[in-house]
């Protein structure tokens, strides 16, 4: 590498391939997105990878990057190749399509699985519920609500990687979310969802989604809780 | 019982019998500790435990968390790490906790024998 130009090397093929090594401009302000960009317009029309609103709104820009999942779009080169050498690959316990982009079907499948979407309550003749920001309930859904989908803590979770039929991070988070949403109709199917095999009681608290989580979620604290609501609905009989 | 309630009450009480655990690995140190400052002999420890109806519930408590706690843990360890199903793993959790429980109250029951 030289002081213009940072040695990259890019993850080519599916589960098996190797690593194309590309030299790339450095720029000011400049992110990853910004460099897998630059390779596939300037120096390999043919890397594939997944990107969008470039502003960390839409996830699904997610690669592997010196070894750890990062949302690319928003992740500065400066602050992750600090050896000189970035290393681009795509995210972990998800199958490769093609160089840098992921199938996240089954991460998307988990999430159905554990019954993560709202059951609503209300009919269009009632009126807004109305729940206050400051509720405990409300408190908890609030901390988890802004997920992007992204797959990073999903990549970066060992339990995932060891038990195929885990749930992962993101979709237990989300289930967390919904669990203390009083206007939402589907607790008891979803707490029976994301109990037993692969589901909360699953997760080793290793934390590696609470650390690499862009938007700064703790989806372990969420899976705590689910645990504590799982534990208290097998004690009542209710699942 | 559903395979969720299962699940989730097995889970429950490995955490319970780790409380449980942690006590009485503390108790067991500070005892060992204590008794060897003066160097200990396989006769004081039984003239300490043997025949002793407390030490004999305690190493009981001991002996049943252990065998509640580690094969739940052992499962958990062969379902990530083997292909091994649902059944199998709880066919070999079944067997290890009367391991557990075969081999400990051996011991415990043999200890207290010796002082009685």
């Amino acid at each position: 590498m030289s002081n213009n130009t940072l040695t990259v090397e890019i993850w080519r093929g599916r589960e098996e391939g190797k690593f194309d090594t590309f030299e790339v401009p450095r720029m000011a302000s400049q992110t990853v997105l910004d460099i897998v960009t630059y390779v596939q317009r300037n120096l390999d029309p043919g890397l594939s990878y997944r990107f969008a609103c470039w502003v960390g709104v839409c996830g699904s820009c997610a690669m592997t990057v010196n070894g750890k999942p990062r949302w690319t779009c928003r992740t500065h080169v400066d602050k992750v190749a600090d050896e000189g050498v970035l290393r681009i690959q795509p995210l972990k316990n998800l199958p490769v399509i093609r160089d840098l982009a992921v199938d996240m079907t089954e991460f998307f499948e988990k999430w159905t699985k554990a019954k993560a979407h709202f059951v609503p309550t209300a009919t269009r003749h009632d009126d807004f519920a109305q729940v206050s920001p400051s509720d405990p309930k409300r408190k908890e859904a609030t901390a988890g609500i802004e997920c992007i989908n992204c797959g990073v803590c999903y990549s970066a979770c060992d339990t995932v990687a060891w038990l195929g039929d885990y749930l992962g991070p993101a979709a237990l988070n989300r289930a967390w979310t919904l669990h203390n949403d009083v206007r939402d109709g589907g607790q008891s199917d979803r707490i029976k969802a994301i109990a037993g095999t692969g589901g909360c009681q699953a997760c080793h608290s290793h934390q590696s989604c609470f650390e690499l989580c862009p938007k700064h979620l703790n989806p372990t604290a969420s899976i705590a809780g689910l645990k504590r609501a799982t534990a208290k609905a097998a004690l009542k009989g209710e699942i | 019982m559903t395979p969720e309630r299962a699940e989730t009450l097995e889970w429950l009480m490995q955490r319970v019998s780790a409380m449980v655990l942690a006590v009485c690995v503390i108790v067991h140190l500070t005892v060992i500790v204590i008794a060897v400052q003066g160097g200990v002999t396989s006769k004081e420890i039984v003239a300490r435990v043997g025949g002793s109806v407390p030490w004999l519930m305690f190493y009981s408590v001991f002996v049943i968390a252990v065998a509640l706690h580690a094969p739940t843990g052992l499962r958990n360890i062969l379902r990530e790490y083997t292909s091994l199903g649902r059944r199998q793993t709880h066919w070999i959790m079944a067997a290890v906790c009367i391991l557990i429980l075969v081999m400990g109250f051996r011991a415990v029951i043999g200890l207290y024998g010796l002082g009685a």
